[in-house]
């Protein structure tokens, strides 16, 4: 057990490194430095830089020097909690993401709750009465949540909102809470908008998780031990979810790592759709206008919780499955 | 008169038997394939939308890049079948561009009494029909008319540009991007998921670990990093390509993970180890006993990883990121509908949204179909 959570935290190590290394060079593939960039920016707006500025600037974050000392010393500053400027926004880029991560991070793990409060029930119910017509009604919905992109998805909500009951869908708070600081009224008030979007963003992993359950219950149900609760007269509730149903959540849990990017990716797309503030819409315009330092830090802090998030699932994982536990390769 | 009829059906079930015994993998698997309907039809939904992506210039009927700002946001065009007399002749009403007197906006009403007969075959403008001939002959053209003057099947856009015509170009780049990508992703997972299952040991290690790190990182973010770095005087091709490549960066890791899957499951089985105690070269082994086996397998895959393909392109290019205009994508056209302002306005240029989700669906019964088929003994 310690051994493999060992690996575990080790192999997540190693992939926040990775996450690092490819955002840093999405910082420097713009051409020319930033410098260049930020001067360029600052004579747009009027003011002038000079020639020593400029220098100065370049040597404080180590322009002149190799491309690993400038990855160096830009991680270090990383680590220090030091993102960098905001080129657009003229502020550091942990104040322009403000509360946005965090609303990231609070529709994407409410996505996964309803995911699997969805997927769990209707894939059991869909196993345990294969070939009924509720189990062809959720297969269909199921082939549509996978067929359907998730901003189709939401333009077509969002167009049937519009058109029949003539409500904004997007957003995620009314007009008068917008700028408001976080109260009360305000939490009612998003608690109020994120029903639509979380289901959205839920239904297509909901659709993959809900066919993953299907599957693997149907395999344990054909198995002999099945036939022999039902002999020995246990009632037919505790038949499958005791056993069959235990057994077919392993690989279950498994593909839960999976749902995590997966959903991530989602709401950056959902967000820039339905305009909500998260760090979709922003990372979309720090792209467009090459604010490489916003852009890099939402994409390293998006891979860095991404992981962190898989890393819990996995814990989960050895929590209810004893294989893992006792590092028998299932 | 029942005694005689026996041997004859045991003779014919043994012939099937031997039928059975004799076809090879790919055989069996369509057999198998040939008896799920959903998937069938799904199989020539498939080929037709690959046949109109290949015939995209003949579909369309005016050229999808010509703007007209007095022709912009031309609602659809309904086509009525019979004549005033009854007779077989489709035509579809002219056009009348009025103003409104307060808003100022152009709104385009059809007029009765002014018809535009279709016709087979007719003129439009000239292309080079599959790179072999120029011609200027479309599937459907205007008698006695150009077709730009007022045939429009699905509206128009912003700039005037035929909607169904741009549908046509934008099912070929879409179909197409996918084509490339799955070739790249395919020899990526199967070069590495061969290399992996094969050989095990510290490469299998650090190949699964790869595939690992590449799963858990949230691939949307990323492609946006990546896909924002193209410089912006990059030509459509240059662009596209660039894009093939992002995509199946990413996207081969599901291939490498079943074509491992099947190498570490062949390797022990018992005809393997005979070819290689028969002194067959590892190349022979690979590619004369192990690939056809599995070569079922991998169809299932290529068919199931094309759909995801089409959508992170079409993804990406409706945020702005991946292919830009003049290309003309299914993503690239869905982006004129990014907004409710557009949408309440223009409705229609919503409609490119029905054959993304047809293909898609159509790809996903088509993989587990072929996913099915591909293990004729289960």
């Amino acid at each position: 057990m310690a051994a493999y959570l060992a690996r575990r935290l080790l192999l997540a190590l190693i992939t926040i490194w990775a996450i690092s290394v490819v955002t840093f060079v999405i910082i420097q593939l713009p051409p020319g430095d930033f410098v260049d960039a930020y001067i360029a920016n600052l004579s747009a707006s009027g003011s002038m830089v000079s020639a020593q500025e400029a220098q100065a600037l370049r040597q404080l974050y180590g322009l002149d020097q190799p491309i690993w000392v400038q990855y160096l010393k830009w991680a270090g500053r990383v680590v220090q909690g030091d993102f960098g400027m905001s080129m657009e926004w003229g502020r550091p880029v942990t104040e322009v993401l403000g509360d946005r991560l965090w609303l990231t991070v609070l529709i994407s793990l409410l996505a996964i709750l309803v995911t699997w409060g969805l997927a769990l029930p209707i894939g059991i119910y869909s196993a345990v009465r294969q070939y009924s017509i509720a189990d062809y009604l959720f297969t269909l919905v199921g082939f549509i949540g996978i067929a359907v992109p998730s901003f189709l998805l939401a333009l077509i909500i969002m167009y049937f909102g519009f058109t029949l009951f003539d409500a904004n869908i997007g957003g995620l708070f009314s007009k008068e809470f917008e700028l408001a600081p976080w109260s009360w009224a305000k939490v009612r008030d998003m608690l109020g908008h994120l029903p639509i979007p979380v289901l959205i963003l839920a239904l297509a992993g909901t659709a993959q998780l809900i066919r993953v359950m299907r599957a693997n219950l149907l395999d344990e149900l054909r198995k002999p031990y099945v036939v022999t609760a039902r002999a020995r007269g246990l009632p037919e509730r505790r038949v499958i979810l005791k056993y069959p149903v235990r057994a077919a959540l392993n690989p279950f849990a498994s593909t839960i790592g999976y749902l995590f990017p997966f959903v991530v990716s989602g709401s950056i797309v959902i967000s820039l759709v339905m305009s909500l503030p998260t760090v979709g819409p922003l990372l979309l315009r720090a792209l467009v206008a090459q604010d490489m330092f916003l852009a890099g830090t939402i994409i390293l802090l998006l891979g860095v919780l991404t992981v962190l998030g898989t890393l819990i699932s996995d814990l989960l994982l050895m929590w209810i499955d004893p294989r893992v536990r006792s590092g028998i390769q299932g | 008169m029942n005694a005689p009829a026996a041997p004859l059906s045991e003779v014919a079930s043994s012939a099937g038997e031997e039928r059975l015994a004799v076809a090879s993998q790919l055989q069996l698997t369509w057999w198998r394939f040939r008896k799920h309907r959903v998937a069938v039809v799904s199989g020539i939904v498939v080929i037709l939308f690959y046949l109109v992506a290949i015939l995209a210039d003949f579909l369309a009927v005016t050229d999808p890049h010509a703007t007209d700002a007095r022709r912009s946001y031309i609602p659809p065009q309904a086509i009525h079948w019979f004549d005033a007399d009854g007779s077989f002749r489709p035509h579809v009403y002219a056009l009348v561009g009025k103003r409104d007197p307060r808003t100022f906006k152009l709104t385009y009403a059809p007029d009765p009494n002014q018809r535009r007969y279709l016709e087979l075959f007719g003129r439009g403008y000239a292309y080079s029909f599959l790179g072999l001939f120029e011609t200027d002959r479309h599937l459907l053209g205007v008698r006695d008319g150009r077709p730009e003057d007022g045939l429009f099947l699905l509206g128009t856009d912003q700039l005037g540009r035929d909607v169904w015509s741009r549908l046509m170009w934008g099912t070929r780049t879409s179909l197409f991007i996918g084509l490339v990508g799955v070739g790249l992703s395919l020899f990526l997972g199967v070069l590495l998921g061969g290399v992996s299952g094969l050989y095990g040991g510290v490469v299998d290690t650090v190949i699964q670990r790869l595939i690992e790190i590449l799963r858990s990182v949230p691939t949307i973010p990323l492609w946006m990093g990546l896909a924002a770095a193209l410089p912006a005087t990059w030509s459509v091709t240059q662009v596209y390509f660039a894009i093939t490549l992002i995509i199946s960066l990413i996207g081969w890791t599901e291939l490498a993970r079943v074509v491992r899957g099947r190498f570490l499951s062949l390797r022990e089985e018992d005809f393997v180890v005979a070819a290689e105690l028969a002194g067959a070269s590892q190349m022979r082994i690979i590619f004369r006993h192990m690939v056809p086996s599995f070569l079922s397998h991998i169809i299932a895959a290529i068919s199931l990883a094309l759909p995801a393909m089409i959508i992170s392109e079409t993804t990406l290019s409706f945020l702005g990121l991946g292919l830009r205009p003049p290309a003309i994508s299914w993503g690239v056209l869905l982006q004129d509908a990014q907004n409710i302002q557009s949408l309440g306005i223009a409705p229609w240029l919503l409609i490119p949204a029905i054959p993304v989700i047809t293909v898609i669906l159509a790809f996903n019964f088509l993989g587990d179909g072929l996913r099915d088929a591909a293990d004729p003994y289960g």
